[in-house]
């Protein structure tokens, strides 16, 4: 069976040139690059071109960019190195809605002593900012908020909220693993302190990522004990994965219109068709500002899993925001910050795109889904008593 | 993705006996849009109102909270209200050869649904749950205090399902039972219960009878096979099945992780030593090849 795959924000596939960019450095030219003989050496360029396509497609420095084994350690280590900075600051800032990478480390926090504020979204899935204007102060040592959900695509204004950051002498990162590649980021002349990117949501492979942090930045490193890249993060380098991340960082670049407008317009033709097929349904985080690739839909009475695994029957790959699927029992963190109603938050489906999509593959899901719910609502006694009243 | 059996799978994509019976004899319905999941089952019964001879039932819920449904719906069919009654959550799972033990909440529900529904049949009084806020636990013998507030669960509940599935730990009962899988604040109250019942099963030290009738000795190798010995190899990833019983002879066949495991005649010997101290001396357990 051929796979359809509209789950992007989870990972992607490695772009063939990609994997064609690291594969020598496996088995002919594996030297390690902090050798002193010509045989690392070469592989000491390759890894200083990456570093500048990296930075390239984030307008920043190559000194400014951190190769790390994934986003989450990117996002670890900028919180804990700020609290070390600032020893005296105990506040630490966050949103409801983040990723677990941001959000478990600022909730053990609280057991440490800090206090920790979790800015809060509206129906929409905005930021709340005048929460944030009101919860900065002095004692505030970082600011965390990712650039985009990962569940909903909302973007949030981080550029205006790191000037509240900077404004009472915090520093602000931004988690911005799936904005990346998708849209448009420039971080010279930005007030953004530290960024996490991760390798395999754009055609990278997994277990690289990047800790983007702006020149003059206070920093302790999370790991210690080598003097790789320039001591705030020891650890021979994944070389392989670092050249095939600067390679994809280049072609997100090149492929960032593709994004806003053929993958845009895949995804707007994707939730209209089925918004207007399929009645009792809402975008999650409709009415904001969004990635040019993700739509949450979430579909009344019936449940998220039971949707996915019968579009897996069809090859079908998608993500819920259910709590079915991951094991908790209670919908998405995201989904229940946002108020999204509770006869349909267990229902949430998101599709996530790629430059790959082709539009066969958006018609055959246009085509699939409605008979689907239509079979799990029949099903469903909620679902039964809503198609009688329709009827 | 789960690791759902091949069974639990048929039982999602072609579910046995969706739908309604208008002039049903029994209807049950627990759970609610809120907590995710929820089942509405009827029954049929014979003109001689004795045997379950038709069920459907409508389900909310994931794809084992269907197949669960489906399952009790086939397994009930043929059976007297006591025999449906007799029913554990366990079985339904057997019957789907198994469930993540995370999910085994949705066999939980469907076991619930069929009380509730032969409670309200028999006259007994059964609370209306149709609100957002109720969640449903609905069968009487279940009233009590509330332990889990995000859920609606009672003390009463909890400890049944703790005895009959010989839980042991907060984790487990929020596998069963959904109790502690969302705010976790009731999960200390969860383990004082655990320990309420595993107290009052060591408080009272089974003791083997003195003597035993052929058919009351048949019972009880029965019963400490389901109470006592499975539990422990399901916790080990296997099982057993008791395929004859012959005076004192009982013939086993180990299956799943047990089933040509190097060690199973150690768990042969587990097995009759168990049987020895809990049923009769004489016992010999032999084992059947799978």
């Amino acid at each position: 069976m051929k796979e359809i795959y509209l789950d992007n924000n989870a990972t992607t596939k490695v772009d063939e040139a990609v994997f064609e960019e690291m594969r020598p450095y496996f088995c002919e030219l594996y030297g390690n690059p902090s050798s002193m003989h010509f045989f690392g050496g070469q592989v000491q360029g390759k890894v200083t071109e990456a570093r500048s396509r990296v930075a390239a497609l984030l307008g920043a420095s190559p000194e400014e960019i951190i190769f790390t084994a994934c986003g989450t350690e990117s996002d670890n280590a900028a919180i804990r190195s700020a609290l070390e900075v600032f020893p005296d600051r105990r506040h630490v800032i966050t949103s409801r809605v983040e990723h677990p990478a941001v959000l478990t480390q600022c909730r053990n926090l609280t057991q440490k002593g800090y206090r920790v504020t979790e800015i809060g979204v509206d129906g929409a899935g905005r930021l709340d900012m005048e929460e944030l204007k009101g919860a900065v102060d002095t004692d505030t040592a970082i600011v965390s908020l990712m650039w985009a959900n990962n569940e909903t695509g909302v973007i949030f204004p981080v550029e205006e909220a790191a000037a509240v950051a900077k404004s009472k002498g915090a520093l602000f990162h931004s988690d911005a693993v799936q904005a990346i590649g998708k849209i448009p980021i420039d971080m010279s002349g930005s007030n953004i302190d530290m960024l996490s990117l991760s390798g395999h949501k754009l055609h990278a492979p997994k277990g690289i990522g990047v800790l983007y942090l702006r020149r003059g930045t206070p920093f302790r490193p999370f790991l210690v004990g080598g003097h790789q890249e320039k001591s705030r993060r020891a650890g021979t380098e994944n070389a392989a994965a670092i050249i095939a991340l600067g390679r994809a960082c280049e072609l997100a670049g090149q492929h960032m219109q593709v994004e806003n407008s053929t993958v845009k317009a895949q995804r707007d033709r994707l939730q209209d068709a089925l918004m207007s097929a399929i009645p009792n349904a809402r975008i999650n985080g409709g009415g904001a500002e969004r990635l040019p690739n993700t739509t949450s839909i979430a579909f009344e009475f019936v449940e998220g899993e039971a949707i996915l695994l019968l579009l897996s029957e069809l090859g079908i790959c998608a993500s819920s925001g259910s709590a079915c699927t991951s094991g908790s029992l209670e919908p998405s963190h995201v989904l229940r910050a946002m108020g999204v109603p509770f006869t349909c938050a267990h229902g949430s489906i998101r599709f996530s795109l790629s430059r790959y999509t082709s539009d066969a593959e958006i018609d055959t899901v246009i085509r699939e889904m409605p008979p689907i719910i239509a079979r799990l609502r029949q099903m469903s006694p909620f679902g039964r008593e809503f198609l009688k009243g329709e009827s | 993705m789960w690791d759902y059996t091949p069974t639990v799978k048929d039982h999602f994509l072609n579910p046995r006996n969706v739908g309604e019976i208008p002039d049903a004899d029994a209807v049950g319905e627990v759970g609610s849009l809120a907590c995710g999941d929820a089942l509405k089952l009827y029954l049929k019964l014979d003109n001689n109102k004795e045997k379950i001879v038709d069920a459907k039932f409508q389900t909310f819920g994931c794809a084992s909270a269907i197949a669960s449904s489906s399952a009790l719906t086939e397994m009930v069919k043929g059976k007297t209200l006591d025999e449906a009654m007799a029913i554990s959550n366990q079985e339904i799972a057997d019957f789907l050869g198994g469930l993540p033990e995370e999910k085994m909440h949705c066999s939980v529900m469907g076991q619930e649904a069929l009380e509730v529904a032969i409670a309200k049949y028999r006259g007994e009084p059964v609370p209306d749950h149709d609100s957002e806020h109720d969640q449903g636990h609905a069968y009487p013998d279940y009233e009590g205090e509330i332990v889990c507030k995000c859920f609606g669960i009672t003390d009463t509940f909890l400890k049944k399902v703790i005895e009959t599935n010989r839980l042991t730990t907060a984790e487990q009962v929020t596998h069963f039972t959904k109790a502690g899988g969302a705010c976790g604040g009731c999960i200390p109250k969860i383990q004082e219960l655990i320990a309420q019942v595993l107290g009052d099963a060591d408080a009272q030290p089974r003791k083997r009878p003195e003597k035993l009738s052929n058919m009351k000795k048949m019972q009880l190798i029965q019963e400490v096979l389901e109470r006592d010995i499975r539990p422990l190899l399901w916790a080990d990833g296997g099982d057993l099945e008791l395929i004859d019983i012959d005076g004192s002879i009982v013939q086993v066949a180990f299956r799943k992780a047990c089933a040509g495991c190097a060690s199973s005649s150690n768990t042969s010997r587990m097995v009759e030593a168990k049987l020895r101290d809990l049923v009769a001396e004489d016992i010999v357990v032999e084992e059947v090849p799978a």
